[in-house]
């Protein structure tokens, strides 16, 4: 199953990441992993919060552009290695990964961020090989 | 050295009879060769009959930029192409480029302009001249190299793009002279300084043009390089560069007025205006067989001094450009209307039509940034996604200006949209 991840575009101006993070706040969207990709000009903010979709009006409501889409939430076992053999599965299959990025929360559980080329594809083989994917809602009961 | 004494320093009054002869002629001409102006002068019931001295320009009508356009390509040429033996184009206000075609005459004509010039700069036979400007559909580099040829002095044909080839040569060759942009001029000055070759050049004099440049910008120039420069000006439609140029005494450009009469226009009234006011600068080829032009308006503002010249020459001299009456930008000696972009970004639907053009000038060199905005339609989470974008409109903006831009995406709804005309452009340099 996929997750929205919440991606805002922020030129590189100080202050516009807090702003972002601040209209949140005030709307009680609540941030369960952030990732910031950034080149010189601009930034794409990757969010995963527990109501995407709220997220995305009320930042819009104050002028910052920002998109849903679906990535993969993937459970790996707090293991050497376990990372390594997930991508492994993935790449076997001829699929590319886009972007990843970690989620910590304080449970014996962790949690990647994918994003592949192809993400129906890829929720296919994770759910054949028997890796678990969940949503933000179950992330956010977590 | 005055190139051509007899034209260059006649007075008045023959000046006034020889254009007023010329310009007889030019109208019986351009009545007879070119359909646009003839029903012009039809509509307004005039017939070439009645144009008897300079004096009577005033009842003829104006053309414009959007007239060249009107008539792309060649619908203005009064000769068949039989007669044209060069093409040479330039920027429209829109996608259209403005082509204009000469004869073996006007190539002459144009090499003799050129000639006048050079020699007001102090340039001769025995001179090694570099041109530096841009070879091609662009008339600044072909331009001043027929006049230079003209003259005698040994070209070096550079054209523009490549510095250090530059330098080096105008080491190696002791050159003397070199024609190019006021600001890349400046910015070839660093590059000598930077490699030690300042006190090993043997420059004297510079012919800078095809921008708007200003006094403090002479004196940078003539300081670093120890040497004289010179403005020469001119315009595609009206022949390239060659029009008009600036002696030793720099009291304004001296105008090639036997071969393009200028006229300074009220803005509003379009009116002639006295002399001594500013206003937008027309000129009518008094002499042009391929595309010949009555009243063109040029958009530039300045004005116009007919009093004898110290220098000896009593062609009329016109001031300093001191604006411009539209939104055209001179970016690194090529002329850059923001409609231009505004088309270029149609086509890329991707983006919002909301631009911002910054242009600055960085280490001597123009810069352009064009802002857009992206299309909620297409907003990305992938970083790759972006660049693709911004490298594609920087293709198509390359390829519909031939100038590198700088592309920049903003968030949405920050570039300007004020009522009516809308700002587009913010001009960091100073030229004015
Ligand atoms: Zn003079």
């Amino acid at each position: 199953m996929f997750a929205k991840q919440l991606t805002v575009f922020i030129e590189n101006r100080s202050g516009r990441l807090s702003e972002v993070l601040h209209v949140l706040k005030e709307n009680n969207v609540n941030i369960l992993s952030l990732s910031l990709a950034d080149t010189t000009e601009f930034g794409l903010l990757r969010l995963i919060v527990d109501n995407a979709a709220l997220g995305k009006e009320k930042l819009s409501e104050n002028g910052f552009s920002s998109l849903l889409s679906d990535v993969s939430i993937i459970k790996i076992p707090h293991e050497v290695g376990s990372l390594q053999s997930l991508l492994k599965i993935i790449d076997n299959n001829g699929v590319n990964i886009e972007y990843m990025y970690g989620l910590s929360i304080e449970s014996d559980e962790a949690y990647v961020v994918l994003k592949a080329s192809d993400i129906v594809k890829v929720d296919e083989i994770l759910t054949a090989n028997g890796v678990h994917t969940i949503t933000c809602e179950e992330l956010a009961n977590i | 050295m005055i190139w051509n004494e007899t034209k260059e320093c006649m007075s008045r009054d023959q000046m006034s009879a020889l254009q007023s002869a010329r310009l007889v002629k030019l109208v019986d001409y351009v009545y007879h060769n070119v359909e646009f102006y003839r029903k012009k002068m039809q509509s307004i019931d005039l017939m070439p009959a009645d144009i008897k001295s300079i004096e009577d320009i005033t009842k003829l009508p104006f053309t414009t930029k959007d007239d060249l356009r009107d008539n792309y390509p060649f619908g203005l040429f009064a000769v068949p192409n039989t007669e044209i033996v060069r093409i040479h184009a330039s920027s429209g206000t829109t996608g259209k480029a403005t082509v204009v075609g000469y004869t073996r005459y006007d190539l002459d004509i144009w090499a003799e302009c050129v000639a006048r010039c050079l020699s007001m700069a102090g340039v001769g036979k025995d001179d090694i001249i570099q041109i530096a400007y841009g070879y091609g559909l662009f008339t600044g580099g072909l331009g001043a190299h027929g006049g230079a040829e003209k003259i005698g002095a040994t070209v070096v044909p550079m054209s523009t793009g490549n510095s250090k080839k530059l330098t080096t040569m105008m080491v190696d060759f002791g050159a003397t002279a070199i024609a190019c942009t006021p600001s890349y001029l400046l910015h070839i000055s660093e590059v000598l300084a930077s490699e030690g070759l300042l006190d090993r050049i043997k420059l004297k004099a510079a012919i800078c043009g095809a921008e708007p440049w200003t006094e403090k910008m002479r004196n940078e120039i003539e300081t670093k390089l120890n040497i004289k420069a010179y403005d020469i000006y001119g315009l595609s439609e009206i022949m390239g560069p060659g029009v008009a140029c600036d002696c030793e005494f720099h009291k304004g450009l001296h105008v090639c007025e036997d071969h393009f009469y200028p006229e300074i226009l009220d803005t509003t009234t379009l009116s002639p205006v006295a002399e001594g006011v500013t206003g937008e600068l027309a000129f009518t080829t008094l002499t042009k067989e391929g595309i010949p032009l009555i009243r063109y308006r040029t958009k530039d503002l300045t004005s116009i001094d007919r009093t004898p010249c110290e220098c000896g020459r009593t062609s009329a001299r016109i001031s300093r450009f001191k604006g411009r009456v539209d939104d055209m930008l001179i970016i690194r000696g090529v002329n850059v209307f923001p409609s231009q972009i505004e088309a270029a970004l149609i086509e890329v639907e991707e983006v919002t039509p909301h631009y911002m053009m910054i242009v600055d000038r960085v280490n001597n060199l123009d810069t352009l940034e064009v802002q857009v905005e992206v299309d909620q339609k297409y907003y990305t989470d992938e970083i790759r996604a972006i660049e693709a974008l911004t490298k594609k409109i920087a293709h198509v903006i390359q390829q519909a200006l031939g100038i590198n831009a700088k592309v920049k995406i903003v968030e949405p709804q920050t570039l300007v949209r004020s009522e009516g005309k809308a700002v587009h452009v913010i001009d960091k340099r100073k030229l004015y």
